[in-house]
């Protein structure tokens, strides 16, 4: 099995963009903070792109405002180098995408549209959407104003693997699809009623839509589609951009898991679906791993001891400690099996394992600490 | 055997934080719900096929099906919503439209309008449950004891049942509003409970915490919390506590260690086993940290063991007996 070579990574001034992905719960926010922490110790210009951390992951970086706007991480021992972190705000950064798209007048009926209230803050794949496109904002701004040399992103705990690469894919399938241009004939046809479309099909479906969800809804939803037609052609560009940048030899893909069935799971799914489109994909961090101090007694050893102390009347304390021990290396054995499993399907893929720690983190030393982990020493 | 907590509940809505194993704590409930003869049905509808999965079954079409038996000559039926299917079937009951819903499926209007539309696409889901509630035989009689709806996670679910607000802003009159309405008044009855499941950790407590708070804000009635996957401590509290403060009497245990024979080197085993108990007894303490902060939130509390051999239909048996004698079902 190979290593991670996390250092290597951060260090190579070529790596522009990492991508911290993986199922939710496996501690990918916190990965990805602690990378940032490591790359901006180290001497790189850091921003750290988090979807949703835990408050005190928030707190310990000094994020505080939900403002869409990278912050500085103060109180690091970064010099030269600087860390800046931010939160992303799903929906503003959609308003943003059509606010630049759009003459202010024309933004502004998109954005009072209800359908594109729902769209911007529940639509499948919004989020993952726009986290590229904040990731696609960043970058650009650090090459126009050499504000960063390094970006570090955490991704949303996608359901299904790697939703969002496909996300601006579907985003775009969707808005461009066979009903939406339906919809929009009567738009593009000199401003005439929607009623006034051809075509028995037309007819029949705009009868059934007013009639199960009333006149309103219908006229909302043409008046959606026609504004939102002007930018398609501007999200296609991005989203292919973007899918550009991640393909680029500057960005890594790191996957993150747990060594438990589901998250290992998962994370096979991301390894393939990385592989299969020529991602750029460094590793596997594989963190929450059971710690086991004194592996050489074995568990059945420990057992025994313990059967004839309690058996003896003697030192009860004793007897607890020898089960805690065996127990801890019985859970550290069923993780080692699954890690096995995964290596043995994926044997090319380097591997880091990160020990559980006792504690979340919750301040900047703990951040440093788990880079130290993630670095392996 | 306890009484349940939820004598008139009929449906039990379960959510959760992703992770937290909300649908391995449904279908644990509907077995428990189901044992000594009833017939419950659990349902998902997040496409996902997560209760094939779990029943180790093929995956489930838009049809009830069987999914298990359990104690006691009970039921489980298994069904996966999908919205698509809903809107149709919906079309044809209220306006006999099936024909039509055929023509706007080869429009793609059916995905657009179950798409983009939560709002719809959330009132159709929580509609089939909520008729599976309502739903009588011939004879009067209800088919379904309970239904079990394995719900879209904490961060969601909120939106998820609160269909009535949700679409709102986009169907202001018309049936669907009506049908809206209608749900709702299902819901917010004292037939519905939402419960949570959390594992005792900080991010997903607190997850809990906040749907507890929205939920209760948007007057859904929230139901019991289960908290899965715990591990019984291995020291008792004394023990913790001199693990925890370093003083845990090593000259003791250096003798006891010598006594038993285990390991060569006897001062490196006594710290290893020292250093484990003090990794312990923080993990232990956290642990009661979010104890507490889940007591705070004062609703039932439940809590299902870690199981090493992984989850598998006898897994699920066990959990299921596990809330039942905790009185969830």
């Amino acid at each position: 099995m190979t290593t991670l070579d996390l250092d290597g990574l951060i260090d190579d001034p070529a790596t522009r963009i990492i991508v911290c992905c993986g199922s939710g719960g496996v501690g990918k926010t916190t990965t990805a903070a602690a990378i940032g922490l490591r790359a901006a110790e180290r001497g790189r210009h850091v921003c750290v792109l988090t979807i949703d951390p835990a408050r005190r992951l928030a707190q310990a970086m000094g994020l505080t405002e939900l403002d869409n706007t990278p912050r500085p991480v103060v109180d690091i021992k970064a010099s030269p180098g600087s860390l800046d972190a931010m939160m992303l705000d799903m929906k503003r950064t959609f308003d943003e995408v059509v606010e630049s798209h759009s003459d202010p007048e024309r933004a502004q009926a998109i954005l009072n549209n209800p359908f594109y209230q729902a769209l911007s803050s529940s639509f499948a794949g919004t989020q993952e959407y726009m986290a590229m496109e904040k990731l696609g904002q960043l970058r650009a701004q650090s090459d126009s104003e050499g504000t960063w040399d390094l970006i570090v992103v955490d991704t949303p705990p996608s359901r299904s693997a790697l939703d969002f690469l496909d996300a601006p894919e579907r985003l775009g399938t969707f808005l461009d699809g066979r009903f939406i241009r339906i919809l929009l004939a009567p738009a593009r046809g000199a401003g005439r009623g929607i009623g006034r479309i051809i075509g028995a099909g037309f007819g029949l479906f705009a009868g059934v839509l007013n009639k199960v969800l009333g006149a309103q809804l219908l006229s909302d939803l043409a008046a959606f589609v026609g504004a939102v037609d002007t930018m398609f052609g501007g999200f296609r560009e991005r989203a292919e951009a973007t899918y550009a940048l991640l393909k680029d030899r500057g960005t890594a893909f790191i996957v993150v898991a747990a060594p438990e069935r589901d998250a290992l799971r998962e994370a096979s799914y991301f390894v393939e679906r990385l592989e299969q489109d020529g991602m750029p994909f460094a590793g596997l961090i594989l963190n929450r791993v059971q710690e086991v101090r004194a592996p050489e007694l074995s568990a059945e050893q420990c057992l025994a001891a313990a059967e004839r102390l309690e058996v003896a009347g003697d030192s009860p304390i004793t007897v607890s400690l020898l089960r805690l021990h065996a127990d801890r290396l019985r859970n550290a054995e069923r993780q080692r099996r699954l890690a096995t499993r995964f290596t043995a399907a994926h044997p090319g893929v380097p591997v880091t394992e990160v020990i559980a720690l006792a504690e979340d983190v919750h301040d900047l030393d703990g951040l440093r600490e788990i880079g130290g982990l993630l670095a392996g020493n | 055997m306890p009484t349940s907590d939820w004598p008139h509940v009929m449906l039990h809505v379960v959510s959760g934080k992703g992770g937290t194993g909300k649908t391995t704590v449904a279908a644990a409930l509907a077995l428990a719900l189901a044992s000594g003869g009833r017939r419950v049905m659990l349902m998902e509808v997040e496409g996902r096929q997560g209760l094939a999965q779990l029943f180790d079954a093929p995956p489930l079409p838009y049809e009830e099906r069987k999914l298990a038996v359990a104690p006691g000559g009970g039921e489980v039926w298994g069904l996966a919503v999908d919205p698509e299917e809903a809107l149709l079937e919906y079309l044809e009951l209220f306006y006999n439209l099936r024909r039509a819903g055929g023509a706007l499926r080869r429009m793609g209007a059916v995905d657009f309008v179950t798409t983009i539309s939560p709002g719809l696409r959330d009132v159709l889901l929580t509609g089939k449950a909520v008729e599976l509630v309502r739903r009588k035989d011939k004879m009067h009689a209800k088919p379904y004891d309970a239904i079990v709806l394995d719900a879209p996670p904490t961060g969601r679910i909120t939106r998820f049942l609160n269909v009535n607000t949700e679409i709102a802003g986009v169907a202001k009159v018309g049936p669907i509003r009506s049908q809206a309405d209608g749900v709702m008044a299902v819901l917010r009855s004292p037939k519905t409970a939402v419960h949570l499941t959390t594992l005792l950790e900080e991010m997903p407590v607190q997850e809990t915490a906040d749907g507890v708070r929205e939920l209760s804000d948007a007057a859904l009635p929230v139901g019991g919390i289960v908290v899965n996957v715990t591990r019984p401590p291995r020291l008792d509290a004394d023990q913790l506590a001199l693990a925890r403060s370093g003083d845990l009497p090593v000259d003791e245990i250096r003798r006891a260690v010598l006594a038993a024979g285990v390991g060569r080197d006897t001062d490196s085993v006594v710290a290893a086993l020292a250093g484990e108990a003090a990794d312990h007894a923080a993990r232990v303490a956290l642990e009661d940290t979010e104890r507490l902060r889940i007591a705070e939130l004062g609703r039932p509390v439940y809590e299902l063991p870690f199981l090493a051999s992984g989850i598998d239909l006898g897994a699920l048996y066990e959990l299921g007996s596990r809330l039942k004698a905790q009185g969830m079902a």
